[in-house]
């Protein structure tokens, strides 16, 4: 046994290739929620097919005693568990690197690469001699190459007990026949091969006050926590998630005590078309409601968008992006629909984007959107996408201030409808802020108006009148002004007196980071702004104005992103470089020190 | 349209409802459809319903796609409030306003076009939801505001204005509604306001979907000779086989009726409907025998009217989901929002 590799400890990628439908996902989770219990940052991403059983899937888990949260784009040690990919994930090993297979069976020649050291585990074999049961033989395959991980690469034993006693409380058979799946692959590990290898674990207590969760359960938490009652649907991967964990959260927290009555209501509508008409008419009627949806969602709901911009009615969606066009690749990711999303529907319309960029933001942004939505009375999209969506993320634990107060907005109660001199004047900006006051249906007689999508005066009466027309759309751009004084604020990393910029958005952000670090060892500083919100504020103007070039980072192969800022912003488009990565995979550091540096070689050659 | 609109004065000796309203209390902005417009007869109707139930104003809710039958949601109550949504989309709306405020009266008006062409699909899951609202179809036969093509409720063989001849079958809402279940179903022309204004209090004090479809001639584009929606072929043609009478409920324990010709339906609210047997052969109640009754009839070119099925004991969406007696829009935030300490305990979940 060669060793060509120095001593990796906490720092490693674990690439697993398996067959969907085969129960590999929980092996992959426990042997992540593992490492993230004996204190190293961890990072897994899940790879899978649009489909429920037989094809490739891969599941990478990345240690970082750093705590990046990004692909590293290397791969240390491939645990290969399906045939037909074998040759794939073999040359996607770095040299040094490792392979781990089921010697059950011959093995395949794809497997043999120069550099790679290959350890055969007969997993098949020692699962078929000690369970019965078919299915059980094939969950416990993946069980089993876990148990050699345990041995090569130095986790706690005990925390892998541990975990499956939580995960099967109700079911102390299981934990015992999982226990015993471990033990054949730990085993098999620790009497054939030198164990632990040079990359391995070690304690470390980086992970305190942090959890492990995924965006769209995240983001289901902060809708619970706005207080919305109403969730309408129509599913959709990858966002379907996030309305079965908002279900689950309501269950638990919205049912009355005493009559089991529900205070939530969950409509799975037949389409997005009615699911974001639901939205529409329940937060006209007054409650906080929001559909989850994705890229094709988006589109079929696009004329119901600008009748809620036009009509002045809060609305929060939720975009969690997948790979366009149409169906695409449904489990991939990108961040395709920044255009889409920021302009959706005829006529001249313009919407609030939230962009988190990880799980924590998703909580606290979809709080912030109901907010906005109900301030602003306007459509408030929260994009996130597969990676934020669906993956789990190393986040600081959720914190939540009891005093907070949702944001109503400017609704008028009844006591405020009876002192009105005359008719509601619905859209009549009163303040001068460009938002109007609106009333609620079942509050008092003395409030109604009629909500309408067609030219409206700003009494709210119909009109053809180009002046009354023209005076309504007007101040409905002073409104958008008023947004961009609302919106969060993008944020700045770098002491933003460098004259190279990175601009950047949603899931780049650790790539970014990761990649700022590495450009630093090189001697090269940059500010970087991840703009949380469309509306841009001044702090995106000034941003452009005082860097010489800004790298714009983004998961698209169109530069939305460049698009939105020549469009909204007064910049020289020689300043922006892009630098993308659109494949479907999220977006790793390499791409962005990469096209950095490439860049910077031609301005220093020309 | 008429371009002078009435004063609204109320004379001291104009009849008052229960609430002490009149019904010019009730009425809304001035009609701008075509003079003799079915459509407007229909508001007439829906107003008078409203005011002889003594609904209050801030109770109800309008609901509306697009096209004619659309804007006349501007037309009545204009005290209450109303949304004018996009084509064919009224139901997701008054769906989503209904599940987050239950209390209110949802008077949905849509058009042939509206419900039968692009908004088919809402309609039929609202029904299969049994949402609780009032939904009257004004049904022309054509598209107004486009001038004049055939809508999917157009009769094989009926002629447009300018003799083209409709060659596609079309879709009954009646036969559609049965057959998907709708617990209210009735018929009702716009010409005969006797016989629409206690299906329209009927169907506003049912609790769960209530379709009415209303013939309701459009006299710019449907209403010549060879055309099936006419005035004058709906008068010929159409026969009505139940009669309903909608008895509020202070009277309603002093009714008798007579067994075998009158079936008294128990409202929610202790109200009665009475189903009156014109024909003596249809069964209201029985849902897979009114359906042959219906297509039966129709299949001979009749028109058959009143109120046709009516299952009063089924639970509306809310009463399937089990969502709270409260409306969702009045639930206190508090009550709401788990807090802090709920959000630290179920995050141990996910350490």
């Amino acid at each position: 046994m060669q060793e060509t590799q120095p001593s990796r400890i906490n720092d490693f990628v674990v690439k697993l290739a398996n067959v969907n439908g085969t129960g590999s996902a929980s092996a992959n989770g426990l042997l992540m929620k593992a490492i993230f219990r004996m204190g190293v940052p961890v990072m897994g991403k899940n790879f899978f097919p649009s489909n429920i059983q037989g094809l490739p899937t891969w599941y990478e888990i990345r240690v970082s005693k750093d705590g990046y949260v990004s692909r590293s784009g290397f791969v240390d040690l491939m645990v290969a568990m399906n045939a037909e990919t074998y040759a794939k994930d073999v040359a996607e090993v770095r040299n040094g690197g490792y392979l781990i297979y089921d010697s059950t069976w011959p093995r395949d020649k794809a497997l043999t690469r120069e550099g790679v050291t290959v350890f055969g585990i007969p997993l098949a074999k020692l699962c078929n001699e000690h369970f019965p049961v078919a299915r059980t033989r094939i969950l416990m395959k993946n069980v089993a190459y876990v148990g050699a991980l345990v041995a090569l690469i130095d986790i706690d034993l005990g925390i892998i007990e541990q975990l499956l006693r939580e995960e099967f409380a109700s079911k102390p058979k299981l934990v015992d026949s999982n226990l015993q799946a471990i033990k054949l692959g730990y085993d098999y590990a620790k009497q054939h091969f030198p164990c632990p290898l040079p990359l391995k674990l070690e304690r470390m207590d980086r992970t305190a006050g942090h959890i492990m969760i995924d965006g769209n359960t995240a983001a289901a938490l902060g809708c619970l926590y706005a207080g919305a009652t109403v969730g309408a649907w129509y599913p959709i991967t990858p966002s379907t998630s996030l309305m079965d964990a908002f279900k689950m959260f309501c269950e638990q927290y919205r049912k009355d005590p005493d009559t089991g009555q529900r205070n939530f209501c969950i409509v799975q509508a037949e389409d997005e078309l009615a699911a974001i008409g639901m939205v529409i008419g329940a937060n006209w009627a007054g409650a906080r409601a929001f559909t989850p949806t994705s890229g094709p969602g988006i589109s079929l709901m696009s004329e119901f968008i600008d009748f809620a911009y036009y009509a002045e009615i809060p609305t929060v969606i939720f975009d969690v992006q997948r790979t366009g066009p149409s169906t695409g690749m449904p489990t991939r990711t990108q961040q395709c629909d920044l255009l889409l999303c920021a302009y959706a529907s005829h006529g001249d319309t313009r919407h609030i984007c939230l962009y988190p960029s990880n799980p924590e933001e998703c909580f606290y942004l979809s709080v912030e959107a109901f907010d906005l939505a109900e301030r602003l009375q306007t459509p408030v999209f929260v994009m996130t996408d597969i990676d934020i969506g669906m993956n789990d993320w190393m986040c600081r634990e959720l914190k939540w201030n009891d005093s907070y107060r949702p944001d109503r907005g400017k609704v008028l109660n009844r006591e405020q409808i009876m002192a009105l001199k005359g008719p509601l004047q619905r859209y009549v900006d009163v303040d001068g802020d460009g938002i109007t006051y609106r009333t609620l249906p079942g509050v008092h007689a003395k409030g109604a108006y009629f909500t309408r999508g067609s030219g409206h005066a700003k009494s709210g009466k119909y009109t053809e009148d180009e002046v009354e027309y023209q005076e309504v759309v007007d101040r409905l751009l002073v409104k958008w002004d008023t947004a961009k004084k609302l919106v969060p604020k993008p944020v700045l990393t770098g002491s933003g007196r460098n004259k190279l910029g990175i601009l950047s958005l949603g899931s780049c952000d650790g790539a970014v980071r990761e990649a700022t670090d590495q450009l630093a060892r090189r001697g090269l500083q940059f500010d970087y702004l991840r703009v949380k919100a469309f509306p841009f504020g001044t702090e995106v103007q000034s941003f452009l104005d005082a860097h010489e070039r800004v790298f714009v980072v983004e998961q698209n192969r169109d530069a939305q992103l460049v698009g939105l800022l020549k469009l909204e912003t007064v910049v020289d488009p020689e300043k922006l470089v892009s630098i993308r990565q659109y494949s479907g995979l999220p977006i790793d550091c390499r791409v962005i020190v990469d096209g950095v540096s490439e860049s910077l070689r031609k301005v220093v050659a020309a | 349209m008429s371009f002078i609109a009435k004063p609204k004065i109320n004379h001291p000796d104009m009849p008052k409802n229960a609430l002490g309203l009149t019904a010019r209390q009730y009425e809304g902005a001035m009609s701008t459809l075509c003079a003799g417009c079915g459509h407007d007869s229909i508001t007439a109707a829906i107003t008078q319903a409203i005011w002889e139930l003594a609904i209050p104003p801030e109770r109800i809710a309008k609901m509306s796609g697009i096209g004619c039958s659309s804007k006349t949601t501007a037309y009545f109550v204009g005290n209450a409030h109303g949304i004018n949504s996009v084509h064919g989309r009224m139901p997701a709306v008054a769906t989503g306003a209904n599940v987050a405020n239950r209390e209110l009266y949802y008077i949905g008006v849509s058009g042939d076009g509206d419900t039968l062409s692009i908004g088919l699909g809402q309609f039929a899951h609202t029904i299969r939801r049994n949402l609780d609202m009032l939904y009257v179809i004004e049904n022309n036969g054509v598209y107004g505001l486009t001038k004049g093509q055939f809508s999917a409720s157009a009769d094989l063989g009926s002629k447009a204005k300018r003799g083209e001849v409709n060659s596609f079958a079309p879709i009954d809402p009646v036969l559609f509604g049965m057959s998907l279940g709708a617990s209210f179903v009735a018929r009702g022309f716009s010409g005969d306001k006797g016989q629409l204004v206690p299906l329209l209090k009927a169907g506003l004090m049912h609790e769960g979907f209530a379709l009415i479809d209303v013939i309701s001639p459009c006299v710019t584009f449907n209403d010549h000779e060879g055309s099936t929606k006419s005035y004058a072929h709906t008068r010929k043609y159409s026969t009505q086989v139940i009669s309903a009478d909608y008895v509020p409920r202070a009277e309603s324990i002093t009714v008798t009726y007579e067994p075998g010709t009158a079936i008294p339906v128990q409202m929610h609210d202790g109200s009665t409907v009475v189903l009156h047997k014109v024909a003596a052969d249809y069964d209201p109640t029985d849902r897979s025998k009114a359906l042959g009754y219906l297509q039966e009839h129709r299949a001979k070119g009749e028109i058959v009217t009143g109120l046709l099925y009516m299952e009063e004991n089924r639970p509306d969406f809310h009463g399937t989901v089990n969502s709270a007696a409260t409306p969702l829009v009045n639930l206190p935030m508090e009550k709401l929002i788990p807090g802090d300490a709920a959000l630290r305990e179920l995050q141990k979940d996910y350490a």
